[in-house]
């Protein structure tokens, strides 16, 4: 019976609608929180238990407080963040693709060791290593400023090498061995074979690591208690988190519309850039 | 025994016989092992062997300006006009020295004490000014600790650029001697080629022994101290104490060591839980997006990417304020009957680990899904069109076709993801806090809670003010390594894509 066409085109109808109402529902789904987020920030009075504000209770005011509030200096706390986010994501690529290049392409003694002392490194919860990390900070007289963020970050940006490595090690050697033999050294081979090739992979490592210090809030909080750098000095993680556990309706409200003014410029440069992260992703889960 | 006659074998003998088969090869494993150990002791000998062999040659047949190499690093090379090289070397050893007279020597020897004096004691109050004025330098363990560990490290640097000096020497001896005059542009040449991953690893490593191997380091050892609240300027060496007042508290429902093995339990049982959810679910997600038919693949991708675009920490804290005790979907778990009146959804112990589950597969399925569908279109469609005309269904067809392909090469993600979740903090810690918290435990455990990972017990533990047991978070930091490495190392073992890494070049 079922080897019929037209029973079988039947069953194929009705597996696609099913699949398109779970698909709908998935969609609903993962939206529905941020749907939420933009509702709870437009509320006059912000109540978390209702969904839509009433008739009559829509207000711009929690964005018009974000920007204007004192004890909560949002705007400062973006733009510190966007600061900590370029020069972070400026320097992680660097050195990412310098580590990636030097693991993947230059034989030399100990290669397998370094990796493997990385992969060990990285099992280890980091935040034991705070306390030191902060102390180090102290010493070269920069635990009073946010901005030593960038440092903490860079400086271990050599342990993410393992996509951009997967990446080069599927570049073809023949080019490399071309370079060499006219005349050109391993230096070459790096700026004029490889970083050519590598635009996805650039793009998907500069994008991986702006982003990471938006959300980044241990570090942050760690080192703005530790150092007891003022409001003006936090970053919006740091700030967006300390709103939520404050219970005052003002805070609340504050919370709502700091979340969204965070969310559009990443998420609108995360779909500009969609590509590349979709290519690096996959691309390190494959390789391995 | 032959294939064919494995084969005529029923399938429960087949099974006793694969039961079999592994313990024999752990046998084998093992006198395999006691086998190659001579070989490999030879093989570690040699190649320890070999600098003392260098040393030894570059004593015996060295010029004055090789042997002078041993007390002044970099004179030979002064001498031979390799100025770059020699006055690294030089500079290197006098820096060294200046540091171990000012700071090195005597934190070195304060190591074994730990110090003695505390440096609080040593403030007393000002009179006149009514405030507090140090009048001599106490002791601080911390400080101690940290420069006695930079120190050794400085030592261990010197021996190894000591060593490389005296063989340059050699070499640069052996080859003015041959007629080779190398030179300074010889030396940068070599950096930018058979020398590059020098260059290229310099700044990146220094960064990584800075701030995470000394860290780490620092980390376990403070593991045998009794670093703590009440020990916090001043602390003592204690040996395994720690450990065994873990390995030894079983009694009761409140020692530590229940505690840990009640978290432990959990964080194993929730890694391995939250990794094949978010596995399978994304795996049916993509599956159901790429199938043949469906129209508007695009657009139900980029839903699922809106939440690996919005940052973490603002999805999570979110869904934890709707799940507040007045928040919107604890107001409707309280209608449909889940919760009682005035509760938290957190106050039941299943319900709460049931909730953590679902948030992460809110946060984790899309990853899982671009992965999947990215290589869901690398499936040769052939496979499928001759399993079609052989009339397999579409599960079949998923059961022995994709699935396999999918594990096959998915795996190093799927052990990743495993040993993510282990140490899954954000999503406990932002999201259920631990909650419900257990009852009635010493102070000096942190606020832990049914729900809390080890990882975020840790945390609590050791940042959160009031309880500051620095020294057991580090023991436990520690059994979290052990318990990621020996799960990493089982997997990785048995991956292939691990195994073949050059195969893609």
């Amino acid at each position: 019976m079922a080897n019929r066409p037209g029973s079988r085109r039947a069953i194929e109808k009705t597996q696609r609608g099913i699949i398109y109402a779970i698909l709908i529902v998935v969609s609903v789904i993962w939206l529905f929180p941020f749907v939420y987020l933009i509702f709870q920030s437009l509320f006059k009075v912000p109540v978390s238990k209702n969904f839509f504000p009433g008739a009559g209770n829509w207000t711009f005011d929690n964005y018009i407080n974000l920007f204007t509030n004192d004890a909560y200096p949002f705007l400062k706390w973006w733009l510190n963040t966007f600061i900590i986010a370029v020069f972070t994501s400026l320097l992680q690529t660097v050195f990412v693709l310098m580590t990636a290049y030097a693991l993947s392409r230059l034989k030399f003694n100990g290669r397998q060791g370094l990796m493997k002392l990385m992969l060990i490194l990285g099992m280890f919860p980091g935040f034991l290593g705070m306390l030191v990390i902060f102390y180090i900070l102290e010493l070269l007289g920069l635990n009073t400023s946010i901005f030593s963020l960038i440092l903490v970050y860079v400086a271990s940006s050599a342990m993410s090498y393992y996509i951009a490595k997967g990446f080069f090690d599927t570049v073809s050697k023949s080019l490399d061995e071309a370079v060499l033999i006219d005349g050109g050294t391993k230096n070459t081979v790096f700026w004029k074979v490889i970083l050519p090739l590598s635009k996805p992979i650039i793009i998907y490592t500069i994008l991986v690591s702006f982003t990471g210090p938006w959300g980044d809030f241990m570090f942050g909080r760690y080192i703005v208690t530790a150092g007891s750098i003022p409001a003006s000095g936090w970053t919006v993680a740091v700030g967006l988190q300390l709103l939520t556990t404050k219970a005052g309706n003002l805070e609340y409200g504050l919370f709502c519309a700091g979340a969204v003014m965070v969310s559009i410029p990443i998420t609108a440069l995360f779909f500009w850039l969609q590509r590349y992260y979709v290519e690096g992703i996959a691309g390190g889960a494959v390789k391995g | 025994m032959t294939t064919i006659q494995y084969l005529s074998l029923t399938k429960p003998q087949r099974a006793l016989i694969t039961i079999g088969n592994f313990f024999a090869g752990i046998g084998l494993g093992i006198a395999r092992f006691f086998k190659n150990i001579p070989y490999l002791l030879f093989k570690l000998g040699k190649k320890l062997s070999g600098p003392f062999v260098v040393l030894y040659y570059a004593a015996k047949n060295g010029t004055w300006f090789t042997r002078a190499n041993f007390l002044i690093m970099g004179c030979s090379q002064i001498f031979h006009k390799e100025f770059f090289r020699g006055i690294l070397y030089l500079l290197y050893e006098v820096v060294f020295i200046w540091f171990m007279i000012k700071l090195g020597a005597p934190t070195l020897s304060k190591l074994g004490s730990l110090g003695t004096f505390a440096r609080s004691s040593s403030y007393v109050l000002d009179p006149a000014e009514g405030s507090s004025l140090a009048i001599g330098l106490g002791d601080d363990s911390f400080n101690i600790l940290l420069y006695s560990l930079v120190t050794i490290l400085l030592i261990v640097i010197l021996v190894v650029l000591w060593y490389f000096s005296i063989r340059d020497a050699k070499s640069l001896q052996d080859n003015i001697a041959i007629g080779r005059l190398s030179k300074n542009s010889q030396f940068f040449k070599d950096l930018m080629d058979n020398k590059y991953h020098t260059v290229l690893l310099a700044v990146p490593l220094v960064g990584l022994v800075a701030f995470t191997v000394i860290p780490v380091v620092f980390m376990i050892i403070t593991g045998f101290t009794n670093y703590s609240q009440a020990h916090s300027e001043l602390y003592d060496w204690v040996g395994f104490d720690n450990y065994t007042s873990l390995f030894t508290s079983f009694s009761g429902a409140n020692g530590m060591g229940t505690v840990f093995l009640k978290i432990l339990a959990w964080t194993l049982l929730w890694a391995l839980i939250a990794t094949f959810t978010n596995y399978f679910l994304g795996m049916v997600v993509a599956l159901m997006i790429n199938r043949k038919g469906i129209k508007l693949k695009k657009l139900w991708r980029t839903i699922l990417i809106v939440t690996i675009a919005v940052p973490q920490f603002v999805s999570l804290l979110l869904i934890s304020k709707m799940l507040s005790n007045s928040g919107f979907l604890t107001r409707l778990f309280v209608d449909w009957g889940w919760v009682p009146k005035l509760g938290s959804p957190f106050d039941n112990v299943v319900f709460s680990k049931v909730l953590i589950i679902i948030v992460n597969m809110w946060v984790g399925v899309p990853y899982t899904m671009l992965i999947c569908s990215g290589i869901l279109m690398n499936i040769p469609e052939d496979l499928y069109e001759s399993a079609k005309i052989d009339g397999a269904s579409t599960f079949k067809m998923y059961r022995s076709i994709t699935l396999p392909y999918m594990l096959f090469i998915t795996m190093p993600y799927l052990i990743s993801q495993f040993v993510g979740n282990i140490n899954n903090f954000n999503i406990i810690y932002l999201f259920s806090n631990g909650r419900p918290y257990f009852a009635n435990l010493p102070a000096s455990f942190g606020n832990v809670g049914e729900t809390d990972l080890l990882i975020t017990w840790i945390y609590k533990m050791s940042m959160e003010s009031g309880t500051k047991n620095y020294a057991m978070a580090c023991v436990l930091g520690l059994l979290v390594f052990i318990v990621i490495a020996v799960f990493s190392l089982i997997f990785y073992g048995k991956s292939s894509s691990v195994k073949s890494e050059g195969d893609f070049q």
